[in-house]
Order: structure tokens, then C-alpha cells, then sequence
């Protein structure tokens, strides 16, 4: 009976995903070239870089949505470069994925939308999943449109009707692939909150695909600076303001952060 | 003394190369597409591998399988009814042009019978849902594709296959031969219609040659091929739509190429099938 064992939970500071030599290539460009990264259990990692960079394309290695073309990625300890969609399945289960547009299905409500996991994966009754349905809504400060279509909603909305839908199983670790992009600043500014509040209450390690500082600013334990196929810096906020990569630094300054000069102070070559 | 003379050079690959190169380029090319159209039907046969698989093993999505008969099959009636009728039609009054000269106005029941029950319903009934449904499904599973709703769906550790695949070739194969039968009928109605209110014959006349001919097998000939023409359209609709790539124009064109390829397949399996059925 060990297959239906709940998987061991993982103590707070542990690395539960690890990138090791991992090369991505498409068409003609390198997108990683090499690329080494942990991510702690329980933390929030910002993964910054311009656009084309590959941050993206870093994400959907997580949860094997792209296979890389060598090197390795463990999450949770196991391997998933090697494994097929069917192997994925409990593994995936343990994450989730907040896609740039949402990724909401056109066809069902907002209720069916959140549903659709719990339907899936779960033996929930009809009055539990829609009770499950309306807290998460709550939690993303949208109680009471379960009868909406995607359609009728605006960028913000979707975001977090779709941030709702991705909590829906209480993943262990949630993947942000640019939760802002596109909103106004207020309501980039509400998404990134609901990260933090997420990764609090619900105890998640959260991963972060974004270009905009403010929100890495609010949101990050740890930056990633991704550039030219490679993790350019690893560290805090205050490490990366004091004095990360040159082009980090460009960043900082164009967003008005005051930063400093000097030399590099936290290179950690992946760790 | 004078100089010594120069050495002729010798023919070098590089110089070959140079020499060639119109006809290199035609035959990279050449290779490219075949290695292309290779691709596709490996593509195309692991989805219809995947799609077996899933439609015999759980989780089977019932509902969505309903939705589907509805779409794929219901809203499909009227295209294919009004195409059989007026395919009938003209039948009839081809066949009565054609028969004139020899008084052969008792055969129009046994032609239009025969040619709609065992080609022309079947050929025709899937050429049109090979337009309404495999465009459809293309389109809708390629804008799917480009908004990410199918990497969502992967990412829940649902399988797209099982969801959105499955529901969609069952449906078509299973609907396919109900189509094709109202396709028959109506088109034998059709030249009913012409052959009592153009051609002054008695319905009796008509539908009694048209009892006299048709066969059991002749029936079985045609809704046998529609199974595989269901299979056809479904799948290429299907691969098509989830391997598009870029932004809504590439779904604009997947949904043609879908409309294409799964015309041309319809066509020359139909010639293949035909001589496979003729052959029991």
C-alpha cells in the first residue's frame, strides 16, 4: 500500500527543486546554457531577466510542461526529465502553475473553472466543492462570481480568478509565470500581496517569472537574475540593490531603485 | 627556361558543391518536406495510439463525450441532409437525361440508390464534416493551445488526450455512421422527389427498383468506410489543433490545412476502402 502513502512533507529550508547543467536549445538559440538553481522549501524566488532570456522556459521545467535537452531537474527529490506524462501525474499534483493570460477554460464559469481540479483529483461531494470553490474566491478577494464566464472578466480578475483555481488543491509549490504582466499598477500591486499572503497561509514555496522589480521588490526571499542562458546572481533583494550584475543594476536604476556601484557582492554560482 | 605549367586543378568537393548547387538545394528541400510528412504521420498515428489507450481506460469523461455526439453529430444534420437531398436531386435528373434515349426512366430509383448508398452519401457526408467538424476542432483546440489553456490542463495532471482528444474521435467515429445513413435516406428521398414531381413516375415505381436492388452488403460497403473517414477527420483535426504554434494566425492556418489534408485523406482512403470492401 506504499503507492497510496501521502508523500513526505518537506521541512522548511530544504531544497526541494534542483536545476543541475540544464541546457535548453530552441531552434538555433541557446536559451539555458548550463543553468544551476535550488529552490528552498517554504521560500519565495523571484527569477528576474529580460525578455527571451528564458525565464519561462526555466518554469516549465518544474513541472516537466518542457523536457530539457541535457542536465537534470529534481523536484522533490526525484528526477523528472526522464518521466512521461502518465509518471508526471504526482508530482504535478504537488504544484501548480499560474499561467501569463490565466489560462482560464473559455468554455466553463468561473465556478467550473476552480471545480475542474477538484473534480478531477479529488472525491469531493458537489456542496463541498463548491464550498471549497467560494473560500478560494474569497481568498483572492472575489467572493460571489462563480456564475461569471472568463469573458466578462478584466486582466486583473482572470489573474486571480485563475490564482484561485491554481490553490484549489493546496499545492506545495506554486509557479507564477509573470503574474503582473500587463495589469495596471494597482492591481499588479494586489497580485503580488496575494503571492506573499498564499505563501504564508497556505505554507507554499512560490516561484516567480517576472521583469518588473516593483513586484519582485514586494514578493521576493531570494532574486534570480537570468541572462544570457545563466543565473548571472543569486541572493536578496538588498544584495542585488547593493551591488548585483551590471545589468541587474541597469534595471534597478530604470525603475528609479537606488543601487550601488560596486563589485558584484553575491554571486552564488547556484546555491 | 620558360615556367613551368601550371598544375590543372583538380575537381574538389567544394568546386562540386558550387557546381551543384541548384540541385542540392532542390533535393535538401525535397528532403525537408519528406522528412516533414514523415514527422506528421508518426505525429498523427502516436495520437491515435494515445487516443485508443485512453478510450479504454478510466478517467473517461462522459459528459464531455455527450457534448461532443452534440456538436460533432446534431449540429451536423443539416449540412449533411441538405447536401444528400439536393445530391439526389440532381441524381435523379441526371440519370433520367442520361437514361432517356433508351427508356430507362424504371433504373433512376436503382442508380440514385445505388450510387448514394455505397459512395456518394458516405464520400460526401465526410467531406462535409470533414469541412464543419475538423476545422471546428482545430480551431478550437488551437486557440486552446496558444492561450495555454492546454499546458494548464497538463500542468493539473490532466491528460489532453484523455480530455479533449478522446471525446472528440469517438464522437466523430461514432456519429459518422448515423450521418451517412440520414445522408442515404434523404438523398433517396430527394430523387423521389424528382423522379414523381419532374419525371411523372409513381412513387411505387421508384422506391419498389431501389427494393429490387439495393443489398445488404452495398448498405454495409458504405457505413463500413465511415468509421475510418470519422477516424480520419477527428484525428488530423485534432493533432493539427494541438501542435499549432505561434499566434492566431497559426490556428487560421492549421484550420485550413486541416480542411485539406483530411479532404485528401478522405479521397484516396475511400479508393483504398472501396477495394477492400469490394473484396468480401
Amino acid at each position: 500500500m506504499s503507492e497510496t502513502r501521502p508523500p513526505r512533507r518537506p521541512e522548511r529550508g530544504e531544497t526541494i527543486v534542483e536545476f543541475e547543467h540544464v541546457w535548453k536549445r530552441y531552434e538555433k538559440r541557446e536559451i539555458l546554457a548550463g543553468v544551476d538553481l535550488k529552490i528552498r522549501h517554504g521560500e519565495v524566488l523571484c527569477i528576474l531577466g529580460p525578455s527571451g532570456s528564458g525565464k519561462s522556459v526555466t518554469l516549465r521545467h518544474i513541472n516537466g510542461l518542457t523536457k530539457p535537452d541535457s542536465g537534470d531537474v529534481r523536484v522533490f527529490g526525484q528526477s523528472v526529465v526522464a518521466l512521461d506524462e502518465e509518471q508526471l501525474t504526482p508530482i504535478r499534483r504537488r504544484l501548480a502553475m499560474l499561467f501569463q493570460g490565466g489560462a482560464l477554460f473559455d468554455s466553463m464559469n468561473v465556478e467550473r473553472n476552480i471545480a475542474f481540479p477538484l473534480e478531477e483529483h479529488t472525491t469531493k461531494s458537489t456542496s463541498e466543492i463548491a464550498e471549497a470553490v467560494a473560500e478560494k474566491l474569497k481568498m483572492v478577494g472575489l467572493p460571489g462570481i462563480q456564475r461569471k464566464m472568463p469573458a466578462e472578466l478584466s486582466g486583473g480578475m482572470r489573474k486571480r480568478v485563475a490564482l484561485a483555481r491554481s490553490i484549489a488543491l493546496e499545492p506545495e509549490i506554486i509557479l507564477y509565470d509573470e503574474p503582473t504582466t500587463g495589469l495596471d499598477p494597482l492591481s499588479s500591486e494586489k497580485i503580488a500581496q496575494l503571492i506573499v499572503d498564499l505563501n504564508v497561509r497556505l505554507q507554499t514555496t512560490s516561484v516567480v517569472v517576472t521583469h518588473d522589480i516593483v513586484t519582485a521588490r514586494t514578493v521576493a526571499d531570494r532574486l534570480a537574475f537570468l541572462y544570457q542562458g545563466q543565473f548571472q546572481f543569486i541572493g536578496t533583494f538588498d544584495q542585488a540593490a547593493r551591488g548585483g550584475h551590471p545589468v541587474l543594476q541597469d534595471y534597478f536604476r530604470s525603475m528609479g531603485f537606488p543601487c550601488g556601484t560596486g563589485t558584484i557582492a553575491a554571486v552564488t554560482g547556484g546555491s | 627556361m620558360s615556367a613551368p605549367r601550371p598544375a590543372t586543378p583538380q575537381p574538389s568537393a567544394t568546386a562540386f558543391f558550387y557546381r551543384n548547387i541548384r540541385w542540392l538545394r532542390f533535393v535538401d528541400r525535397f528532403g525537408r518536406k519528406g522528412q516533414a510528412a514523415v514527422e506528421y504521420l508518426g505525429g498523427l498515428a502516436q495520437l491515435v495510439g494515445d487516443a485508443a489507450m485512453g478510450s479504454v481506460s478510466r478517467p473517461f469523461y462522459r459528459y464531455e463525450l455527450l457534448r461532443q455526439l452534440d456538436e460533432i453529430g446534431v449540429k451536423s444534420v443539416s449540412i449533411t441532409g441538405i447536401t444528400a437531398f439536393t445530391t439526389g436531386m440532381v441524381l435523379a435528373l441526371q440519370t433520367a437525361y442520361s437514361l432517356a434515349a433508351f427508356g430507362g426512366k424504371l433504373f433512376i430509383g436503382r442508380v440514385v440508390s445505388l450510387s448514394l448508398v455505397r459512395e456518394l452519401g458516405p464520400i460526401l457526408t465526410a467531406l462535409m464534416v470533414g469541412g464543419r467538424v475538423g476545422s471546428g476542432i482545430t480551431a478550437e483546440l488551437g486557440s486552446m493551445t496558444v492561450t495555454e489553456q492546454v499546458d494548464a490542463l497538463r500542468s493539473m495532471a490532466i491528460s489532453p488526450v484523455r480530455r479533449l482528444v478522446v471525446p472528440r474521435v469517438l464522437a466523430t467515429v461514432l456519429m459518422m455512421p448515423v450521418l451517412t445513413s440520414l445522408a442515404d435516406v434523404l438523398g433517396i428521398l430527394g430523387g423521389l422527389f424528382i423522379a414523381v414531381v419532374e419525371l411523372r413516375m409513381t412513387a411505387q415505381d421508384y422506391l419498389s427498383s431501389i427494393w429490387q436492388q439495393l443489398q445488404i452488403s452495398d448498405i454495409m460497403s458504405g457505413l463500413g468506410k465511415t468509421f475510418f473517414f470519422g477516424l480520419e477527420i477527428a484525428a488530423i483535426g485534432c493533432y493539427n489543433g494541438l501542435n499549432v504554434q505561434g499566434g492566431a494566425a497559426s490556428v487560421g492556418t492549421a484550420t485550413t490545412r486541416t480542411v485539406v489534408i483530411a479532404s485528401i485523406c478522405v479521397l484516396v482512403s475511400d479508393f483504398f476502402l472501396t477495394k477492400l470492401f469490394l473484396a468480401f
